[in-house]
């Protein structure tokens, strides 16, 4: 569904991503992992078009998609929510799921993003009750939960979720988790990128891990997780003496 | 003695009529009593009716007031403009002021040219000026769009100096008048007069202030564009267009630049280069008020037109320029993110 071939990137004169291959197929749910810094937020920008590839190729659906930019992303049905959740805080939870939709806000589009919100209403009860408050004033969680219903409001086929868990309370993460497994089971596409290896390759199906901007490592979700070097190096196993 | 009695009856004047024309000049007409040397124009119009000596200080305060706030509502529009521009952008545009020249002189040359009735001409001043804003955001600004904000200031600092000489070798130098909206019968306001110009002046601005507020709070473009100024990153993630964003936002300030000038151009008449000081007062209001901050704009310019007036009656009108920048000095000094600007938000 997604291919990613040799992308470079860079931000300014820093070499950010070397050679990125990878590929999403339909229905899964794939994960990168890798250490801050690594390039794994940076893959996303580049997928979703915030961050101009340099070289390689990006094809989406059989459909080169190479350095469109993002609101083209957007309707082609790329979805891709940002690190830090980024709802407009100075908005309304409505406003925000609205704008969710501004791709195919034209026309028919916008009884369907009515309904639409009224699902994501349904999905997730807590916005509802909040739907006219200001989306700053919600806590972290309910505000990533705004930021993963803003962007299914778009309609994707592929949704790439950058640090969900980031900053939520672990049982707050692991029900986050659980929706991106729903969501799956519904027939969406995951590229999920977390810190939190161990969560992450749990609802995963295959993984990549990535240092330095290169891919150093590819296998299923069950190899990653046995693989030693993964243990020592982002699952805390082992050597935990020496971290502490 | 020899040339005054030459003088005389070439205009036809007889000696004792030159007298009484010399002693009663509130009944020259009242738009052209005065040459409205820029920034002064304004006060003349009210002062053609008047300000007897018999006024009471309160009396002449509350008149001071009232002109005051109808030079603010034109600071208030084009300080609209600046933080429209502002909150897409980032960008200062100082080429705002040169919108508010370009809607006068517009609505006045398609009036003399054409012979259009005021109406359709000031919509023409409006659709005009915003073709115009539209331009400079495709031509100018959105070719740089990788620059620094420093360097698409300096741009619009340029497109200012452009369409200022544009302007001269279209229209010349010379002032053009616009014919007041409804005549010029003051109106007495509690003791003080106001003419109906300075009344189109403050309705215009409130007209202009509900307007965008509907745009900004009750339509989807609205609200696209404040998500591009609250977080452009996320904004661009949600499918909205940045670019088509800033070129909105630029033919919004273009078109609220064009109403300020033509609603001020009956007071002052208008001139190719009115637009350099409009433009810095709007800034100045902008400032003061909380840039971006669209009630801001409208408290900002209101507050400096009337501290404008009142330091202009009270102490002397020649200072009147300057104490927009002594505010805005202050301003920046005390309280950087001005009256209203909560978030001096640094999210660069």
């Amino acid at each position: 569904m997604l291919r990613l071939r040799s992308i470079d990137a860079s931000y300014g004169r820093v070499p950010a991503l070397r050679g990125i291959s990878l590929h999403v197929g339909h229905g899964e749910i794939v994960t990168l992992i890798g250490a801050n810094g690594a390039g794994k937020s940076t893959t996303l920008a580049v997928i979703s078009g915030l961050l101009r590839a340099q070289a390689g190729e990006i094809e989406f659906e059989d459909r080169g998609v190479t350095n469109w930019p993002p609101h083209r992303l957007v309707r082609a049905g790329i979805c891709h929510v940002p690190e830090g959740r980024q709802v407009f805080g100075a908005l309304s939870v409505a406003d925000n799921l609205l704008l969710g939709a501004y791709s195919r806000w034209r026309g028919a589009g916008r009884t369907q993003a009515l309904a639409d919100m009224k699902q994501q209403f349904e999905r997730f009860p807590r916005l509802a009750e909040r739907r006219d408050q200001l989306a700053g004033s919600l806590s972290g969680g309910e505000q990533q939960m705004l930021a993963l219903a803003r962007g299914l409001m778009s309609r994707p086929r592929l949704l790439m979720l950058d640090e969900p868990s980031l900053g939520l309370a672990p049982i707050i993460a692991q029900q986050f988790l659980a929706e991106v497994q729903k969501l799956r089971e519904e027939g969406l596409t995951v590229l999920l990128v977390e810190q939190n290896a161990r969560a992450a390759l749990r609802i995963a199906d295959r993984g990549y891990v990535i240092e330095t901007g290169r891919i150093v490592l590819e296998g299923t979700a069950q190899d990653l997780l046995d693989n030693p070097e993964v243990q020592r190096a982002y699952l805390g196993k082992g050597y935990r003496e020496v971290w502490e | 003695m020899r040339l005054g009695e030459g003088a005389a009856p070439r205009t036809g004047n007889g000696p004792g009529r030159g007298l009484c024309h010399i002693g009663d000049p509130p009944h020259v007409p009242e738009s052209r009593a005065e040459p409205p040397t820029r920034g002064r124009g304004l006060f003349v119009s009210t002062g053609a009716h008047g300000e007897p000596a018999d006024m009471t200080l309160l009396e002449q305060v509350w008149q001071f007031i009232l002109s005051g706030m109808t030079t603010g509502g034109t600071y208030a529009l084009i300080a609209l403009g600046f933080s429209l521009v502002y909150n897409a952008t980032g960008v200062i545009n100082f080429a705002q002021g040169e919108f508010v020249m370009l809607g006068g002189m517009v609505t006045a040359a398609s009036m003399t040219a054409w012979g259009l009735p005021l109406w359709l001409a000031a919509l023409v001043g409006i659709a005009v000026t915003t073709v115009v804003g539209v331009i400079l955001d495709r031509a100018a600004i959105r070719p740089a769009r990788n620059a620094s904000v420093v360097v698409l200031i300096i741009i619009t600092v340029g497109a200012s100096i452009f369409l200022r000489g544009l302007a001269s070798i279209i229209w010349g130098p010379d002032e053009r008048p616009v014919p007041a909206f409804s005549g010029n019968a003051p109106i007495a306001v509690l003791g003080a007069s106001i003419t109906p110009q300075s009344l189109w002046v403050m309705g215009a601005t409130l007209v202009t202030a509900i307007a965008m507020w509907v745009i900004f709070e009750h339509t989807v473009v609205g609200k696209a564009m404040r998500a591009c100024a609250i977080n452009a990153h996320a904004a661009q993630l949600c499918g909205i267009e940045l670019s088509r964003m800033v070129s909105w936002s630029f033919a919004l300030a273009a078109a609220i630049g064009a109403i300020a000038g033509i609603v001020l151009a009956p007071i002052t008449m208008t001139q190719y280069n009115v637009g350099t000081m409009l433009g810095l007062k709007g800034f100045c209001a902008a400032m003061l008020g909380g840039l971006g901050n669209g009630l801001g704009a409208i408290v900002g310019g209101l507050v400096l037109g009337v501290l404008e007036a009142l330091g202009a009656g009270l102490v002397s009108s020649q200072y009147k320029d300057a104490i927009a920048f002594i505010v805005l000095i202050a301003v920046l000094l005390i309280r950087p993110s001005g009256i209203l600007g909560g978030d001096t938000g640094g999210e660069d």
